[in-house]
């Protein structure tokens, strides 16, 4: 059996970060990839517009990812595992892996940080109705045939959804010579970036329609066209206004999902982010678990990602030397506008702590309130906000007296 | 012309016109939005991502190193679909210079290794 200090489960930028930042803090760090390359999703995604907060400058995905790998690499008190799938982990931290190169490898870990990021809902998590002929993709399915492997996956193309993804995908598949004919969102909004609806869908004449939905999907062996149909207040669709659009690949951009199976009979899942409650230091229930990233929660800048991973990676390590300190808890609920908010634990003390936050819809012009003990400890005035982009607050710790609540004045 | 500004997520629908030789733009709620509607009526810029193939297989994403002309993207997608690379790069390597006359160059974002 081999021992660590740190064990990092996920080599993306989460666990990345995180392995850098339990390094800094003197931790023997080992992170454990089950791809043949570190960087995880990133390295699909060609297109530039990350690091602009991180790194000040505006980089690939590639791009980014290469700024931590060589780090990592770099770093020889970190130990990385590829091509090494992690098959469990055990509530006193051992770490059973497979890999071509090791076989069956037993891992002891003092602690551990979960990074395994997220994974695509699928045809099957959404109940499309129809044929399940060829041509039916998730648009990161799609995105990682055409950029790692370089294979076009279809000619005609419509889109469901207009998540990041699928915008980024629409201008992708349309570069390489695609016809895109019509992204579909069956909400009001875009959960997308402004700037990849103009860039991806204006820029290239793509239209966009809100309220609307694929219905039916038809073809035998390939799919040949979908049907649409516009959705009422209660998202269901109205049939008499279906129509039929021939295509031959649809593309699927309808949710992230935290890949939590490894540790979902263990610790405690939100059922809103459907990742783990943690507290500031980003500890799970489980004490000397950590988690951080997509895994967490789903994150919409990679930026906020290596942000967060670095308090879960510091943290990490200090468990392992024993120096995390520990103390009375605070709960932080969200209401009145907040979805949710993040971490869902303060513990009492000193410092200052970003409170993560998503609301319910658009709202614009409202103050984002926190209370503790009943007094009011924080405002923001804030212009606009979206489900799409994720918020925080800052708050000083030494203003807390009691449980923690945030929420929107006047809603 | 109609456009977004992406200055913020706010995105106010501006429009953008000539009048009398001087370029209006309207719908905005603060400065940096005039100077986008400005920028993007007269001459809009995007840096242009896609990926190079390899003389004997593999690809290998790319960049233009700088924004080019907005006009000149299709141009860009299309050289680069036709271009084929016979020697291994490195990340921040230029794949190939002055891509469809633009004057910017294409560098790799990823390393390649040829075969
Ligand atoms: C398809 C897709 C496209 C995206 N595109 C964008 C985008 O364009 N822009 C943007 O800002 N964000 C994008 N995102 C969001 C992006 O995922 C995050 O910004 C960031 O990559 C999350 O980092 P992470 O390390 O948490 O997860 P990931 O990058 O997903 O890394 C998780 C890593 O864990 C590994 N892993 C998982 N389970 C195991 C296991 N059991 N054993 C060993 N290894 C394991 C995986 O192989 C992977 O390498 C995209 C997400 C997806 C799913
Ligand atoms: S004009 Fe100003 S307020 Fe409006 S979207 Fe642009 S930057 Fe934001």
């Amino acid at each position: 059996m081999k021992n660590f200090d740190v064990v990092v489960i996920g080599g993306g930028p989460a666990g990345l970060a995180a392995a850098l930042s339990a390094r800094k803090k003197g931790a023997s760090v080992a992170v454990l990839e089950r791809d043949d390359k570190l960087g995880g999703i990133l390295n699909q995604c060609i297109h530039s517009g990350f690091g602009l907060h991180y790194f000040g400058e505006e980089l690939t995905g590639p791009e980014y990812a290469k700024r931590f790998r060589d780090a990592v690499l770099q770093d020889s008190g970190i130990s990385v595992f590829l091509e090494t799938m992690v098959l469990s982990l055990s509530k006193d931290k051992i770490i059973c892996a497979l890999s071509p190169a090791e076989g069956l490898l037993e891992i002891q870990a003092k602690a551990v940080v979960l990074a395994m990021g997220c994974r695509e809902r699928s045809a099957g998590a959404i109940a499309l109705a129809g044929e399940r002929p060829a041509g039916i993709y998730t648009a990161g399915a799609a995105q990682r045939l055409c950029n790692i492997d370089g294979c076009l996956v279809g000619k005609e193309v419509v889109i469901l959804g207009s998540g990041d993804i699928g915008l980024i995908m629409a201008r992708r598949m349309t570069s390489e010579g695609a016809k895109v004919k019509l992204v579909m969102e069956i909400m009001p909004f875009s959960s997308g970036l402004k700037r990849n609806i103009v860039q991806c869908l204006n820029d290239f004449d793509i239209p966009l329609r809100y309220s609307t939905t694929v219905t039916r999907a038809e073809g035998k062996d390939r799919l040949t066209g979908v049907y649409i149909a516009p959705v009422d207040e209660k998202l269901a669709p109205i049939l008499e206004k279906e129509e039929f659009i021939p295509c031959d690949t649809l593309l699927l951009s309808v949710g992230l999902i935290p890949e939590n199976d490894l540790v979902s009979d263990m610790i405690e899942l939100s059922p809103i982010t459907k990742g783990a409650v943690v507290d500031e230091r980003r500890e799970t229930s489980l004490e000397g678990v950590f988690s951080a990233g997509n895994v967490l929660h789903v994150h919409d800048l990679v930026d906020n990602v290596s942000e967060e991973a670095a308090i879960a990676g510091e943290s990490a390590a200090l468990y392992a030397l024993g120096k995390l300190p520990r103390g009375e808890k605070y709960a932080v609920t969200p209401s009145r506008g907040v979805r949710y908010a993040l971490p869902q634990r303060i513990q009492a003390g000193e410092g200052k702590v970003r409170v993560y936050f998503r609301v319910d819809q658009v709202y614009r012009g409202k103050t984002v309130a926190v209370a503790s003990g009943g007094e009011i400890v924080k405002r923001k005035k804030t212009a606009v906000m979206a489900p799409g982009e994720m918020q925080y607050i800052e708050i000083d710790k030494t203003a807390l007296t009691g449980d923690v609540s945030i929420y929107l004045e006047e809603v | 012309m109609n456009t977004v500004c992406i200055m913020c997520p706010i995105g106010c629908a501006l429009s953008v016109t000539e009048e009398s030789g001087k370029i209006v733009v309207t719908g905005n709620s603060c400065l940096r939005g005039q100077k986008y509607g400005e920028s993007e009526f007269v001459c809009p810029k995007r840096v242009v991502t896609t990926l190079i193939k390899g003389e004997k297989g593999g690809v290998v994403s790319v960049k233009t190193a700088e924004p080019v002309e907005k006009k000149l993207v299709k141009e860009v997608l299309k050289e680069a679909a036709a271009f084929r690379l016979s020697s291994s790069v490195r990340a921040g390597e230029i794949v190939l210079e002055n891509v469809a006359g633009s004057g910017v160059a294409l560098v790799a974002t990823a390393d390649y290794d040829a075969k």
